[in-house]
């Protein structure tokens, strides 16, 4: 809860999830976007891991409890924890993210 | 006659396929709606191959949400026979109704050809036709099909006898995972399908039902679609057995 107003108060809450393949899981397009570096004489670039972010805003009575949502979306449905890793971010209250805009 | 269904999901396409395969090995083949959670009385449930609600985030884990997913899930508890073929198993897979997961293939390209497979099994239910460990020819279509599980794990299903099926060379011999003529997608250890714990539930990324009559080049998936159909019929001889005794 570090947040300010928004961590205690209910409402809109922007999060991402981003979604890698686990240390050591093979991963193909890591691989080939990697092997395409030196087409664009780019040299020094390794370990490339290609994952997936997804975006959402969950509405919910304070922070915590939309987060608490969101992991379990992310460990239930955006991600295989067999396979992948993930790490959620909170962008933000919408609200305040609208206003910035 | 045994009553069989096929789940047919939003971008299912080998439902049609299944269900002539399963009619071929004498079955009352039906069509399962994926909203609809009823399983229609069936003594065994088909996953057919496709892309089921488009692949959309991971092969198969939108599916595993549908409403007909949660009733396969129950029936599967209760000891029912289950197949998932291609997207089928990758349904499985992601509902955790079998081990593993189904990465992108090695070469990162979708295969559509043929391979050889060995049953390294022939006592289940889903193998019980298949007389011997000679390599069985069908179809591979697939983009996610290389088999994964960490190591402890694949060591468990291989001490277990879990392993169904295996990529095999035209001599039977087993494709390990740098094999890529025999083991095209690069599965670890070679694995083409595999068993739930119970025995009740397997998953393999061939197509038999593509290799179910001659003047497709190949019949070997009759004998998997077979075995099913044989194992489902005596599972309903055994329930009204047990309803007539009571």
């Amino acid at each position: 809860m570090s947040s300010g107003a928004a961590a205690t108060n209910g409402g809109a809450f922007r999060f991402a999830v981003n979604v890698t393949p686990k240390p050591g899981i093979l991963d193909p397009q890591g691989r080939a976007v990697e092997a395409s570096l030196g087409h664009l004489d780019v040299h020094g670039v390794t370990d490339v891991r290609v994952g997936r972010r997804v975006e959402l805003t969950v509405t919910a009575g304070s922070e915590a409890e939309a987060r608490a949502t969101v992991d379990r979306l992310a460990s239930e449905l955006l991600a295989n924890p067999l396979i992948e890793a993930y790490a959620v971010e909170l962008l933000g209250a919408v609200a305040q993210l609208e206003a910035a805009r | 006659m045994t009553r069989i269904g096929v789940v047919v999901f939003p971008g299912s396409n080998c439902d049609r396929d299944t269900l002539r395969g399963l009619e071929l090995a004498g079955a009352e083949a039906v069509a399962l709606w994926h909203e609809v959670a009823d399983l229609d009385g069936v003594s065994a449930v088909v996953l057919p191959g496709g892309f089921a609600y488009g692949d959309y985030l991971r092969a198969g884990v939108i599916a595993r949400f549908s409403p007909v997913m949660r009733s396969v899930a129950a029936f599967a508890a209760d000891g029912g026979l289950v197949l998932g073929i291609c997207n089928g198993f990758q349904v499985l897979a992601e509902a955790g109704l079998v081990p593993g997961a189904l990465l992108r293939n090695r070469g990162l390209r979708f295969l559509g050809r043929d391979v050889r497979i060995v049953a390294e099994r022939l006592d289940t239910p889903f193998t019980r036709e298949v007389p011997d460990r000679h390599p069985l020819r069908m179809p591979i279509a697939h983009g996610e099909g290389c088999y994964y599980a960490d190591e402890e794990s694949l060591s468990a299903l291989e001490a277990e006898g879990r392993v169904l099926f295996r990529y095999a060379d035209g001599d039977g011999r087993p494709a390990w995972t740098g094999d890529a003529e025999s083991n095209p997608n690069g599965s670890l250890r070679g694995i083409a399908g595999v068993l739930n714990a119970d025995g009740n539930v397997a998953g393999l990324m061939p197509h038999p039902e593509r290799a179910s009559e001659a003047i497709l080049g190949s019949d070997d998936g009759m004998l998997i679609l077979r075995s099913l159909v044989a194992s489902a019929a005596e599972r309903t001889a055994g329930m009204a057995a047990v309803v007539g005794a009571s």
